[in-house]
């Protein structure tokens, strides 16, 4: 009840700029348009040469867009999950990229032609090296560790990197994924609604170990001159996350959001979201990785699940966790 | 005489079918749009559980322990006192995400309480599961519990304790026959009150809960929309929240007596009591109280003042959008509390048209008016009525519990003498019923400001990257890894919300001839 204010976002959010020069209109995570977020720079990079007006409209991208259906006035969205493609797919209402894909540098196959990867990144437990001396080695160490190594992680039904641990304890246990849980379960200090409370936790010194993503160290590492931050590598591999765009069809403004689908694969676009969106760029060339970042561990085995696949996960493994925590 | 009651009664219905209109028309919308309602599931089913006795066992709690300090407060004065009390009512007001960091460096696993135990070598205590919901409820709903009663206090007539002290009563006679009228005519309603806060609890539970066994309804609701985007479902579990929320309010209601102590003459407040032990009984009540409520309120100040000098431009603006907001947003609490409160003593449905909009859910409500604005207008034009009057509900059930028990005694001590006056209109309103109730009034603009500050919801549904709130703004901070700036947004945030309910805190005790 203390968050009515989410009506005046969803009101605010509509403004179409009454300006002589056309509007392209993006729909994007929250996180996304902030000054801190990688949405101001996509803005200026992508004005400087369409000619046009960007206008980002942020806030839950799907539900918008499904309650609104083929009367949506988005032309491009970004920054969708593959957790949500499946059901974005089946509305219609979107448009193939039209982009050579073959220039993406994924550590998976990638071969969607309507949904176009910008970033990615995997998950991770992320910890300080200077309180836990000795992280797990494997994620049957981090199972078999004692229950008072604590851990934070994300409610899988109401954050993308939470789904993506139920995902990443399938792919690693399949069959044995409830027993995985009851082991992890006892570590977990609490469940958090989204990635951002986790992670206060941990750099408040909570929990001693907490989900995020690979990359997280580098933010530390860049921004903040921290080296005391690591992900723990496990030998059994770590889950895929990227974030895509799509362009509408149902659009008014079909060139500019193919314009904008071309901006996204460039060396503008792409050379900049690794300390734009902290994560690794779907392309990668030389000197698009600063240096904390070039130096990050990387895991040997990036695991993901096609979006049915994930899909027919889903309420199997969410049970599962549920049945973890009762 | 007829006339005269329409003439009241008027702005008193209005306001009734808009808040009503906001609440279940949205929440119909919803089911249209969805073709019905979605059938509950087992983790629903249990979701409502935990929510019930959560909710009472928070309620409970936070009205017994405000007991002894809200007796403490009305019997003493010593320097400070009035600072103190508003202080008090700090956790109430805080955005919760700002409330569960200060909870955290306190009752956290690195926190005060297990540092000092770690350091006298006890066992330290577990914060997250279902008692850290109810520590967390209790911190945030003991200080309404505590200004409610105080109030009640306040409102015994001097005249009715110096009877009692001519009369030789002792405390236990005191207790029986003023104390406890009083109790029974407000604790009912600070329990309602406190157990529909709890019941529609979001942020906490989430954070503190440790898993999904502590999924309240407000949650499922949530993730109802989010995760599996059924919206019929959503309604559904709404609905039962209104419902829960109905039930709540008709059994306080038989459980009410009105306390019926009379018009007094306003005299200074009585002495406090003789004894020892009841003065170490009172000192100790206060310093618990003050403990628990102020230290993780410190904690927070400690730990974001050192980066407040780092905090970016862009906040800034976003302060400012936060206060005007706050403003009119109080401003329109008022015009629509101060005419239920006036009818509700006389007319049930004004009392419960003001206690909806605390059960409802803010994303049935937004997603709801969307729908329904939508296709007649672009609802960026109403972005700022809209904002203003979803802000002035969501306040309205506490507006009223503030203003609704001092209205009774309002409308049973002087309607008669009023009328004998043939005082009406706006000279009653100028010459009685705003100077009686400017205390209560004070309070509830301050907490129509505080709400609309700590207003988080833009991060469930949609904005502008350019219209922000400080609270969204606070969040954006933390989900780009500045956990030290968001810490420093976090005390400014509420350093301000406290500013804002203080300053029309005392606007109101000023407004008091008493």
């Amino acid at each position: 009840m203390k968050h009515t204010l989410m009506l005046a976002g969803l009101f605010v959010a509509t403004a179409a700029v009454a300006d002589e020069s056309p509007t392209l209109t993006v729909y994007a995570p929250d996180y996304f348009t902030s000054e801190w977020g990688p949405g101001p720079a996509i803005e200026d990079g992508f004005e400087a040469v369409c000619g046009c007006d960007l206008k980002f409209v942020a806030g839950d991208v799907l539900p918008r867009i499904l309650l609104e259906g083929a009367r949506t006035e988005a032309d491009v969205v970004i920054g969708l999950n593959t957790d949500v493609t499946a059901r974005a797919r089946a509305t219609g209402l979107f448009a193939p990229h039209g982009q050579d894909i073959s220039v993406l540098t994924l550590p998976i196959e990638w071969n969607d032609d309507t949904f176009l990867p910008f970033n990615w990144s995997e998950t991770a437990f992320i910890y300080d090296k200077t309180r836990l001396k000795a992280p797990p080695q494997s994620f049957e160490a981090l199972l078999d560790a004692p229950d008072d190594l604590k851990i934070a992680i994300q409610d899988p039904r109401s954050s993308i990197s939470g789904l993506a641990l139920l995902l990443w304890v399938k792919a690693v246990y399949g069959e044995r994924a409830p027993e995985a849980w009851a082991k992890l379960a006892p570590k977990v200090l609490t469940v958090t609604p989204g990635w951002s409370e986790s992670y206060g936790l941990f750099t408040d010194g909570e929990v001693d170990m907490v989900l995020s993503y690979t990359t997280s160290p580098a933010y530390h590492i860049i921004a903040e001159e921290d080296d005391t931050k690591a992900a723990a590598i496990f030998p059994e591999g770590h889950y895929f996350l990227t974030e895509v765009a799509a362009q509408l069809n149902t659009t008014d403004q079909p060139e500019l959001a193919q314009a904008f689908m071309d901006y996204i694969l460039s060396d503008g676009f792409q050379g900049m979201i690794a300390t734009a969106n902290w994560s690794y760029p779907a392309v990668i060339k030389d000197g698009f990785l600063p240096e904390g970042f070039a130096a990050l561990p990387r895991p040997e085995k990036t695991l993901f699940f096609s979006e049915t696949e994930a899909e027919a996960l889903r309420q199997p493994a969410l049970d599962e966790w549920r049945a973890a925590f009762n | 005489m007829a006339r005269r009651v329409q003439l009241t009664l008027g702005p008193a219905l209005l306001a009734a079918l808009l808040v009503a209109a906001l609440v279940l028309g949205t929440l119909g919308a919803v089911a249209i749009r969805a073709g019905g309602f979605g059938a509950l599931r087992g983790a629903d089913m249990q979701a409502l559980w935990f929510t019930l006795w959560q909710a009472a066992l928070s309620a409970g709690l936070s009205c017994l322990l405000a007991v002894p300090v809200a007796r403490a407060l009305a019997r003493r004065r010593f320097a400070g006192r009035a600072l103190l009390i508003s202080l008090l009512g700090a956790p109430f007001l805080l955005p919760s995400i700002v409330a569960v960091m200060g909870l955290l460096s306190v009752f956290g696993r690195n926190g005060i309480v297990n540092g000092t135990m770690a350091a006298l070598g006890l066992p330290g205590i577990r914060l997250y599961g279902a008692h850290g919901v109810i520590l967390a409820h209790v911190f945030f709903n003991m200080p309404l519990a505590t200004r409610m009663l105080l109030h009640g206090w306040q409102g015994i007539p001097a005249e009715r304790f110096r009877l009692a002290a001519s009369l030789g009563f002792r405390p236990r006679d005191i207790h029986r026959h003023l104390e406890m009228p009083m109790l029974r005519a407000v604790l009912p309603g600070a329990f309602l009150a406190i157990f529909l806060v709890c019941l529609t609890s979001f942020a906490v539970a989430l954070t503190l809960g440790g898993g999904p066994r502590a999924t309240t309804v407000e949650l499922a609701i949530y993730q109802a929309f989010r995760f599996d985007f059924d919206l019929g479902r959503a309604a559904s579990l709404a609905l039962v929240q209104v419902g829960l929320c109905l039930a709540a309010l008709a059994i306080s209601a038989r459980a009410t007596l009105p306390s019926g102590f009379g018009a007094g003459l306003d005299r200074a407040a009585p002495p406090a009591p003789a004894g020892a032990g009841l003065l170490l009984r009172d000192i100790a009540a206060i310093a618990a109280a003050t403990a628990f409520l102020l230290v993780p309120i410190m904690a927070v100040l400690a730990r974001g003042l050192p980066a407040l000098n780092d905090l970016p431009a862009g906040l800034w603006r976003a302060v400012t959008t936060s206060v005007a907001i706050a403003l009119g947003s109080t401003a329109l609490t008022l015009a629509l509390a101060l005419p239920l409160a006036l009818a509700a003593p006389r007319h049930r449905w004004a009392e419960a048209a003001a206690m909806l909009p605390l059960t409802a859910s803010s994303l049935v409500i937004g997603t709801g008016l969307f729908v329904i604005v939508r296709p007649y207008v672009n609802p960026v034009s109403l972005a700022l009525p809209v904002t203003l009057i979803a802000n002035a509900a969501m306040t309205l059930p506490f507006a009223l519990r503030t203003l609704l028990p001092e209205a009774r005694v309002l409308a049973a001590d002087y309607d008669r003498l009023a009328a004998s006056l043939g005082l009406r209109g706006i000279a009653r309103l100028r010459y009685l019923t705003l100077p009686r109730l400017a205390r209560p009034l004070g309070f509830s603009a301050g907490l129509a400001a505080a709400f609309s500050m700590g207003d988080l919801g833009v991060i469930t549904l949609f904005s502008d990257g350019e219209t922000k709130t400080l609270p969204l703004a606070l969040f954006q901070l933390m989900g780009a890894y500045r956990m030290d700036q968001a810490a420093a947004a976090a005390a400014l945030l509420m350093a301000l919300t406290f500013a804002l309910f203080w300053a029309f805190d005392r606007i109101g005790h000023h407004a008091d001839p008493r």
